[in-house]
């Protein structure tokens, strides 16, 4: 187990090693400090002077590891745009991606198990088959599309009148069809409830859930689909086992074979898929933030592009790969743990 | 000469892929919008109405008309019009070649690069197996969204916006190109274990020849089929990549729109009650990644059953 441990978390060194390597190479390239600073109107030997004082003419390496200590102190440098520094802009803007992906995850998980296990046990159901065909084509439409068509829908409203208004029937089809929308579809809303610090909270008014629950549903709907089918294929493999036949044939109760006896072997593999998925639900909350205009670390990021703030980006880059790299570590560890057929030392992939 | 392809039409005639392919109703309906979307998308310039390039053929006049068959309709713009007046069907046609042209370059471009790291890997195994395997392992577990994002916005901070704007289709390509190629890589390096082990690569290895002949003219031709699998999935996968770059704004902009940024700029308008503008290039995106996926699917399980999961 010391082994394993001791192998997982030098790994997890190396990849922050080479993605600090690659932000400091970014903001090397990209950015000139002295420009931002200084402006033009100062002359050449001015600029020399304070080029030598700031240390930029020092050899790479000894600017790598000046970098690379300061971001271990938590001074990832000061945002262009901002005027402060950035792990102070991204902390700010982090707890509205928390809170995003929190939603988003508890959707996913009280809708996927219920629906991934009726679809194993009963695969040739209509319900069973309407639900894969639905993430079939699920899986199709990307996040953004499903924000716009939610926002039309819910927000906007759509009045139907393609059928007859004079018929009874033709009345009902047009307002079975129509929605009122008026749910909020920009920001985090107003009513916002401050927990500890400067972390503000959608979770504790009605205004709050309002705004949050368009985004978290397009969150959702791209991992949904993908976690049905996982949990419905664990499920289907695990049914066919000796150990389900056995209790089976000694007559235990069908509903306790499938939830006791099942759903615990199915839900393993499940874990740990679901960890790094929901490391990966970070690229799409860039995304749906952009639609939703949700003020967090995605629309921070992409607004950070847009006014080339290089340090911010690179702040950006740095605390992403960190969470990337602590969860992937944790659901490597954890499934170590809970699952003790797997190799623990000496694993080759 | 004629006799060749004769046998050849038969043997294609007489094989699963084609029995297999007659008999799934899903396959066939799916290839059949496939091209033709492909084919609509490539006759754009015979095909479509108006040159939505040529500002001289737009009018400003006609801005944010709807739909054939809504009220306020124009019977000159079937599909409507945006808020520039250009109609919505030319741009539609012209936007799909664009976002056809990346995704398919963008697999081609990784499938290269897939196979050529894959088989290095798989074949030569030790040290450039760990080190080309480490990288798609961190690679795959950012995303290759969030690779593509990121290399994106590296190249657009680098070039420059105009820059950025002149060259973003081969950008693109090279973007997706290599955010995806692991996916490929890997599936080639899982084939290139199994092959490496039978007799016919001792029998090569016995004969004397070199290690890159016996990699890409006798193991190559026999991983072919999963190769095929994975590449009919990733051009739905980089389909829906650029439309998502384009829909930040790290892809084609907006006088050469692919379909990710004709939905980018409808989504304006969205708000006014213009919902075709974006609506109707997002459902033809939809369209085309899902007769993608379902070509992919149904080669799956036609040409590695054993794969089949779900």
């Amino acid at each position: 187990m010391l082994a394993f441990l001791v192998q997982r978390i030098s790994q997890a060194i190396l990849v922050m090693f080479v993605i600090s390597v690659i932000s400091f190479t970014i903001q090397d390239g990209l950015g000139d400090p002295l420009q931002e600073l200084v402006g033009m109107s100062v002359s050449d030997e001015e600029r020399d002077a304070l080029r030598e004082e700031m240390g930029l003419n020092d050899p790479m390496v000894t600017q790598y590891l000046r970098f690379a200590g300061n971001a271990l102190q938590g001074d990832l440098g000061v945002s262009y745009f901002y005027g402060e520094p950035t792990m102070d802009v991204i902390l700010r803007h982090l707890p509205a991606t928390l809170e995003l992906v929190i939603a988003a995850s508890l959707m996913i998980i009280f809708l996927s198990v219920p629906i991934g296990v009726y679809a194993a046990i009963r695969p040739k159901a209509w319900l069973s088959k309407f639900f894969m065909g639905v993430s079939t084509v699920g899986i199709s439409i990307p996040v953004f599309l499903t924000a716009i068509v939610l926002i039309q829908l819910f927000s906007i409203g759509v009045q139907v009148t393609v059928f007859p208004a004079d018929t009874g029937w033709g009345q009902w089809l047009n307002e079975f069809f129509s929605t009122d929308g008026g749910m909020p579809s920009y920001g985090r809303g107003d009513d916002l409830a401050h927990l500890f610090g400067t972390w503000e909270s959608n979770f504790f008014s009605q205004t709050g859930w309002a705004h949050i629950l368009l985004p978290a549903v397009s969150l959702a709907s791209i991992m949904l689909p993908l976690f049905i089918r996982l949990i419905r294929a664990e499920m289907m493999e695990v049914l066919q086992s000796d150990y389900i036949r056995f209790a089976q044939a000694k007559g235990i109760a069908p509903a306790r074979i499938n939830f006791l006896h099942a759903l615990k072997n199915t839900m393993l593999p499940v874990i740990t898929v679901g960890g790094v998925q929901i490391g990966i639900m970070v690229a799409y909350t860039i995304l749906t933030e952009t639609v939703f205009q949700w003020p967090g670390v995605g629309l921070m990021f992409l607004e950070a592009i847009t006014r080339s703030d290089i340090p911010l980006i690179v702040a950006y880059l740095m605390v992403v790969g960190l969470i990337f790299v602590i969860t992937n570590t944790l659901v490597d560890l954890i499934y170590g743990l809970v699952n003790p057929t797997v190799k623990l030392t000496g694993k080759k992939a | 000469m004629s006799a060749v392809t004769a046998s050849r039409w038969e043997r294609f005639r007489d094989s699963y892929l084609w029995y297999s392919f007659r008999r799934d109703k899903v396959a066939i309906v799916s290839l059949v919008v496939f091209v033709a979307m492909v084919a609509a998308a490539f006759l754009a310039p015979v095909l479509a109405p108006t040159d939505p390039y040529d500002l001289a053929q737009i009018d400003i006049m006609n801005s944010e008309l709807p739909p054939a068959g809504l009220a306020g309709s124009d019977p000159a713009f079937p599909l409507g019009t945006d808020a520039q007046g250009r109609d919505l069907m030319s741009t539609i046609l012209y936007g799909t070649r664009v976002s056809l042209l990346i995704g398919f370059g963008a697999v081609v471009l990784q499938s290269l690069l897939g196979i050529l790291f894959g088989l290095l890997a798989g074949y030569l195994g030790g040290r450039v197996d760990a080190i080309l395997m480490r990288i798609a392992d961190v690679q795959l577990s950012f995303s290759t969204l969030m690779v593509a994002i990121i290399v994106g916005a590296i190249f657009k901070a680098s070039f420059g916006n105009l820059m950025f704007g002149e060259i973003a289709i081969y950008l693109l390509i090279l973007i997706i190109g290599i955010a995806e190629w692991p996916q490929i890589a890997r599936t080639v390096r899982a084939s290139v274990l199994a092959e490496k082990k039978k007799e016919y690569v001792d029998a090569a290895k016995v004969m004397g020849f070199g290690t890159p002949r016996i990699m890409f003219r006798h193991i190559l031709p026999n991983t072919l089929s999963p190769i095929f699998v994975i590449a009919t999935v990733q051009i739905a996968n980089a389909i829906i990549s650029e439309a998502a770059l384009s829909f930040l704004g790290l892809g084609m902009p907006e006088t050469q729109p692919s379909l990710g940024s004709l939905i980018k700029s409808g989504f304006d308008y969205i708000q006014s009650g213009s919902w075709w503008i974006t609506l109707i290039p997002g459902l033809v995106l939809v369209v085309l990644v899902l007769v993608i996926n379902l070509l992919g699917d149904w080669l799956r399980d036609v040409l590695n059953p054993r794969l089949y999961k779900g």
